[in-house]
């Protein structure tokens, strides 16, 4: 018998793509799909597999790469979230003209909630657009079985498949049958068509045609036609679903003893919808009841309107994750049964916050106390939670902050009054998509500060490599980059480092970059210290500096507003108001020295 | 016939007490008895001090997620999570919790207590509370052998998911089977 390991569906994606041969993967750290390319890379090291695994900048360089992979035979795959394929969208609507030569998997793993993302925003919505067949796994058992299938796909109709797992799917655990992973052994062959590979507006009006005619052979296909559970079930009801829901659906409709009685269908290709699955549902039921996340993809494809319910109708939520006794409700109601509505009590707990230690704290406070009142555009990462210190008062999406802040600087710039603007984005969030901003800036001459938090990783996701970082994601060494002859080239003028925990230092840096800013144009501080998780994690010890608390503390808070770091702890009982440290969570950065106007927090001695 | 296994079991506690460890080695010992797995855990923004909840499904199971009122056990590494998530045990399931009795926080939930922050200072080992409370659920659900909803594994297949896990690390194998052995004979806390 084959091995059977507990993987993570993320785990059990990457093994299906090096069981189904993949030979080049490539992806952009992203909530909830950053374990799929650590984790290739580890089945890669573990079974010495010769395939190319690499971390790109962001995930258009990384869909581009991958593709160009196909084009020459070889089966390769990208991974992302969901609003990373907004980013890579480009490429996708026209890779979906050209088609493939080897088999292309495009993952983009949605966030229902969200738990960790901006929008809510529904991928399968994307392969409609764009025109690509999507898969939508219930669990990681069916994503590895899913891989075959989107390869086999790709193949026999010459088209990118999108695979779409959602949280639930990515971040929960199964035991999971290891299957053989066979050594790659794939012709690499470019074969020049340039009607194909480069065609002009008249070509892609055939590419479009054929396109087309793909998909509807598509929606034939057998090996993903939807999966009838109980064939005994006759009643006039049935019950549709897709993905992580449907896994819910067929748990709680046995629950339920429905299982005999109500029809049950699991749709795995969501789009295109398989027409004669479309023709008979329409004809053999009088009501359908349509659950899947996050919007409704199926519901909209069963063109019989008064038979079919769902979110259109409201049967169905249409925000938020699909909550197992959600779906308990909804199918109870939709039966004409009684259920109870139960809920779990929401979680009191602390806001989120930025770590104790945790260098961006120090670089929020400096930037804070060097310019009062200013307009601080932010970005995606960690640092978003400068918005606690008052630091942050906008966060659009990945290197907005930098082009935010001229779009700031060009509304008032005929005022009288003109607000200082800081912008800060994260050293990932930079190369990403923060240098195409940043020349806009110097070519514009935007008078604006721009802060590069360099803590020397992609901290949020789970410490993945940078472009400065030089290390693949098997640890193998790389080229590094280095940010500041980076922004130089820019053409940015004024371009210093700090070190954010030498907090008066860095202060006056950033009173001198406002200053230069006001009068020259853009001017950039590379604020540099390491992530302090990820210096745990690989063992780097910083200099322990013991902080205390004096007697003199009249529990004013102001630390507490104003720093909020996890260690300092308010207490107030009714004749005392004061501070201490917790001393297990302190990790002894010293910069809450500067902070206390009173001079109470002090240096152990 | 033997009723197939069907276990549903939540793990509370807050984020550096190693919920996930407990989880993984449940998870794990299931494998070891050819058991279908399934785990989840409130992944996200949880950090240091947050509350940490993974929901563990052992048996023919589809769905990742345990509802409200559906859980066999509950295992509750810090007590006051007991007002949040006693909302999924069953009626007639079984609560292990973590903290003294005089301290437990008010609700319909009968449960065993052990004082395991106590136990843990003793065996001096700060960090293995989570392996104190698992090894008190071990010892309870073999002296209930009636209660078709005790656990699915026995002392035994923990210890021998350790002994893999720590193959190579016999300094930290006998400090987590040392651990789990007191939780194991410990009274329970009054
Ligand atoms: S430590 Fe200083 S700032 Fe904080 S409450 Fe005490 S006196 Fe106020
Ligand atoms: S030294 Fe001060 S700022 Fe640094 S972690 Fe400790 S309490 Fe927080």
């Amino acid at each position: 018998m084959n091995e059977r390991r507990l993987l993570l569906g993320n785990e059990a994606i990457a093994r299906g793509l090096v069981e189904n041969g993949c030979a080049i993967a490539t992806s952009y750290p992203g909530t909830p799909a950053s374990e799929i390319l650590a984790a290739v890379a580890y089945f890669q090291k573990e079974n010495k597999l010769s395939m190319h695994t690499q971390w790109a900048v962001n995930e258009k360089i990384a869909f581009e790469i991958a593709y160009a992979g196909c084009q020459t035979g070889l089966r390769t795959a990208v991974s992302m979230k969901q609003v990373g394929l907004n980013v890579a969208s480009d490429p996708l609507m026209s890779a979906a003209y050209m088609g493939i030569k080897g088999g292309f998997i495009v993952i983009s793993a949605d966030d229902p909630g969200p738990h960790s993302s901006q929008t809510e925003q529904d991928s399968r919505l994307m392969a409609m657009m764009a025109r690509i067949p999507v898969l939508d796994p219930d669990s990681p058992h069916q994503t590895k079985e899913m891989i075959g299938m989107a390869y086999a796909i790709s193949e026999e109709y010459n088209t990118p498949v999108m695979l779409r797992p959602t949280t639930r799917v990515c971040h929960a655990r199964q035991d999971i049958e290891l299957d053989y992973i066979p050594q790659n052994g794939r012709e690499v062959k470019f074969e020049k068509d340039p009607t194909r590979w480069a065609a002009t507006p008249r070509f892609r009006f055939h590419l479009h045609k054929a396109l087309e005619e793909k998909l509807m052979a598509v929606s034939q296909h057998a090996p993903t036609e939807p999966l009838r559970h109980n064939p005994e079930a006759t009643s006039s009801k049935a019950i549709i679903s897709s993905g992580v829901a449907a896994a819910h659906s067929r748990e709680i409709i046995k629950e339920l003893n429905l299982w005999q009685q109500i029809p049950f269908y699991q749709v795995l290709q969501p789009f295109p919808l398989h027409t004669q699955f479309i023709e008979h549902v329409i004809n053999a039921y009088e009501e359908i009841l349509v659950i899947e996340e996050t919007m409704g993809v199926i519901e909209m494809q069963l063109a019989d309107r008064h038979r079919v319910k769902g979110k259109m109708t409201n049967a169905v939520p249409r925000v938020g994750e699909l909550y197992p006794e959600t779906i308990q409700d909804i199918v109870s109601q939709f039966v004409g049964i009684q259920s109870e509505k139960l809920e779990i009590p929401f979680a009191t707990g602390r806001r989120p916050t930025l770590c104790a230690g945790c260098p961006h704290r120090a670089s929020f406070f400096a930037i804070k106390k060097a310019v009062k009142k200013g307009i601080y555009t932010s970005d995606i990462g960690c640092y978003t939670l400068g918005l606690n210190l008052g630091a942050v008062d906008t966060v659009l999406c990945m290197g907005a902050a930098i082009s935010q802040a001229c779009g700031f600087y060009h509304a008032y710039k005929r005022q009288k009054k003109r607000p200082d603007i800081v912008a800060t984005i994260g050293d990932s969030t930079f190369f990403h998509a923060g240098v195409p901003a940043l020349v806009d800036a110097v070519v514009q001459n935007v008078r604006f500060v721009l802060v590069i938090l360099d803590n020397r990783t992609t901290a949020m996701t789970g410490s993945q490599p940078t472009p400065a970082s030089g290390l693949g994601p098997c640890g193998e060494p790389l080229e590094a980059l280095d940010i500041k002859t980076l922004v130089r080239g820019c053409g940015v003028k004024f371009c210093e480092e700090g070190d954010p925990y030498q907090i008066k230092e860095f202060t006056a840096l950033v009173k001198k970059a406002v200053k230069y800013s006001r009068e020259h144009g853009p001017a950039v501080i590379i604020s540099r210290y390491p992530c302090i998780i990820d210096a745990a994690r690989k063992e780097e010890k910083a200099e322990y500096i013991p902080v205390e608390i004096t007697e003199d503390c009249d529990g004013c808070g102001y630390c507490i507003k104003h720093f909020e770091c996890p260690a300092l702890l308010y207490h107030e009982d009714e004749d005392e108001k004061f501070v201490s440290i917790d001393r297990i969570l302190c990790t002894g950065c010293g910069v809450c020295l500067n902070v206390c106007p009173k001079g109470s927090i002090v240096e152990k001695k | 016939m033997v009723e197939p296994v069907r276990q549903q079991i939540i793990i509370s506690g807050i984020g550096g007490q190693g919920v996930l460890f407990v989880t993984r080695l449940l998870a794990e010992a299931a494998i070891g008895k050819g058991l279908p797995v399934f785990t989840s855990e409130t992944h996200g923004m949880a950090q240091r001090g947050g509350t940490v909840l993974s929901h563990l499904k052992v048996g023919g199971f589809s769905s990742p997620l345990i509802r409200p009122l559906q859980a066999n056990g509950l295992l509750v590494l810090k007590a006051e999570n007991v007002l949040q998530h006693g909302a999924f045990l069953k009626s007639g399931g079984w609560a292990v919790v973590n903290g003294r009795s005089d301290a437990m926080p008010q609700t319909n939930i009968s449960a065993d207590t052990i004082d395991a922050d106590t136990l843990a200072q003793k065996i001096a080992n700060p960090k293995s509370i989570n392996l104190i409370v698992l090894g008190f659920a071990l010892a309870k659900a073999e002296q209930t052998p009636e209660h078709q909803d005790s656990l699915f594994c026995s002392f035994e297949d923990i210890k021998a998911v350790l002994e893999s896990r720590f193959s190579k690390n016999k300094e930290l194998l006998d400090a987590s089977l040392k651990a789990l052995h007191a939780g194991f004979s410990a009274e329970g806390a009054e």
